[in-house]
């Protein structure tokens, strides 16, 4: 199930929270919405999953527009909102019932799939303590196990892994991985390696506009332009002819010796280019022994910090 | 239909999982049978077979309690942020609204029901008026309703629950008590309009035995304004936060 948003805008007051944006996420795919604190990420959720209307453009979630279909549009989606917030008076399971009844799963089936949420989120040991009792991390997997009750064709996941241990946070990653082969999933999240290990798609969001979007190969190409590789000759004699050979290649724009190693170079190439065969065959034409060739990657933290400063 | 049901269901369960149920029926039916039987205008001083005592003392005992109930049903959702959760599964904010109301609604006639011991009691004094008996209970529910839509929407235009309590005692007691007043200081229509806003009025004729259209739209209208600009306010989310 896809979800189209169609120019989309969010007011509050003067501010505009949302400017004006558009995109597209297909069946199947994870988007990582990356962003900092009050970008957007969070009201564009709110928006997707009917809980405010926006101010101006559309969301067409499976075809059905968010004016008219809300109630259809709530049942296919599954949301675990920012903060996670749940009725700590409540036990889980009856939380879960509770949940699974609002969303209209059939009577003979609610059991069942209680059981398996339970099983799923690794809930089992917690399951007859009420919500209020429960750590943290406890309580974010009752949020998910609520979101996924009904199973729904769409996840929607404000922040999923804060307030969880590592072990769990590699265990939910690994999970929405899992859904994400047959479910469309948009989360949000502040933690940079987590988009990279889940998301197939990454979308930099600043100021209620969209900055970045791509897999986190095309953004890192983007960011960096160019290719830049860390290359270390020995046997080579002497330096300044290495670097002479090395500049005179038709691919490499800069050679940068490092200072404190004799033999290694940081080599910018240009743009559209790769010089990685080239100074290889340089070695071997030379007889010289090529001990390291690591191409030097611009960090998405670089990238998102590029973006969203200003 | 269903939804509204699936929220009813966990209000009231909410409410006897807390004390809140506990305290309110107990309270309740002390205080209205302390009143009722043992002491001021109770029913031996009266000398009459009536409950009209009990109905006028649950007037008074439901103007305060019914904000107490409702004062946390949509400020606290607000306030934790629960409302997101429930408004974004397959409902709608009138189904969330009307469950609340059932769940209390529900509540208030455990409690009448539990004063239906009274009524038995009584009918072994001596003669019942059986039909007031009836239309008094009527006109309770009817007047709890209205208290319940105006307690909703207190509770729906702010986040702290003891606003919501205070603001749905100062918008009742309009109803109870200062329309009455100005009702008695004006003349003519003026007089009259206010009469007609006010609940002891209209409460006090049910009460009677007499069920008059007037009175029922009245406390019918009282309490579809007050839903209404309850779910009003929860949809405001939409415009700003």
């Amino acid at each position: 199930m896809s979800i189209v948003v169609e120019n989309l805008t969010k007011k509050y007051g003067t501010q505009r929270a949302v400017d004006n944006i558009s995109f597209e996420v297909k069946t199947g795919e994870v988007l990582g919405f990356l962003g900092p604190n009050g970008a957007g990420k969070t009201t564009t959720m709110k928006i997707i999953t009917c809980f405010m209307a926006p101010s101006d453009g559309d969301i067409k979630v499976g075809g059905l527009s968010i004016h008219e279909h809300q109630d259809e549009i709530k049942k296919k989606i599954g949301y675990l909102p920012e903060n996670n917030p749940l009725y700590y008076d409540m036990l889980v399971l009856d939380y879960l019932e509770f949940v699974a009844n609002l969303q209209g799963v059939p009577k003979e089936k609610i059991q069942k799939r209680i059981a398996e949420m339970v099983v799923m989120t690794g809930l089992n040991v917690e399951k007859h303590k009420k919500i209020g009792e429960l750590s943290k991390g406890y309580r974010q997997r009752v949020g998910l196990a609520q979101a996924m009750i009904h199973d729904p064709e769409i996840l929607i996941l404000d922040e999923p892994t804060t307030g969880l241990d590592p072990n769990q946070i590699v265990e939910i990653r690994k999970l929405i991985k899992e859904l994400g082969k047959e479910k469309t999933v948009v989360l949000s999240t502040h933690i940079l390696p987590e988009v990279e290990a889940t998301c197939d798609r990454i979308m930099i969001i600043n100021n209620g506009k969209i900055v970045a979007d791509g897999t986190s190969d095309m953004l890192r190409k983007q960011a960096q332009g160019q290719e830049i590789l860390r290359v270390q000759i020995s046997e080579a004699g002497d330096r300044d002819s290495v670097i002479s050979s090395l500049s005179g290649l038709e691919s490499v724009a800069l050679v940068d010796p490092v200072e404190d190693n004799n033999n290694t170079f940081i080599i910018n190439s240009n743009e559209n280019l790769s010089s990685r065969k080239p100074i290889f065959n340089l070695c071997v034409l030379n007889n010289w022994v090529l001990t390291e060739m690591t191409p030097i990657e611009t960090k998405l933290e670089d990238i998102f910090r590029e973006l969203t400063t200003n | 239909m269903n939804s509204i049901w699936v929220i009813t269901k966990r209000e009231l369960s909410s409410f006897f999982d807390s004390l809140t149920a506990y305290i309110l029926l107990t309270v309740f039916l002390g205080l209205s049978g302390f009143f009722t039987w043992l002491y001021g205008s109770d029913i031996f001083f009266i000398g009459q077979a009536t409950l009209q005592p009990f109905f006028s003392i649950a007037m008074w005992t439901l103007f305060f309690f019914i904000p107490a109930l409702t004062m946390r049903m949509l400020a606290e959702e607000k306030r934790s942020g629960t409302i997101e959760l429930l408004l974004t599964k397959s409902v709608n904010d009138w189904q969330v609204i009307l469950g609340k109301f059932s769940a209390c609604l529900a509540l208030i006639a455990i409690a009448l029901l539990l004063t239906l011991p009274y009524y038995i009691t009584l009918s072994f004094i001596g003669p019942v008026d059986h039909g007031a008996v009836w239309t008094g209970y009527f006109g309770m529910l009817l007047m709890s309703m209205a208290y319940i839509s105006i307690g909703l929407f207190a509770s729906s235009i702010t986040n702290n629950q003891i606003v919501a309590f205070l603001l749905a005692l100062f918008v009742s007691v309009f109803f109870l008590i200062i329309f009455d007043v100005l009702a008695g200081n004006f003349t003519g229509s003026m007089g009259q309009f206010f009469n007609f806003l006010s609940i002891s009025t209209h409460y006090e004729s049910i009460s009677r035995g007499v069920i008059d259209s007037k009175d029922l739209i009245y406390f019918l209208s009282i309490s579809f304004f007050g839903l209404m600009l309850a779910e009003t306010s929860l949809s405001k989310r939409n415009i700003v936060e």
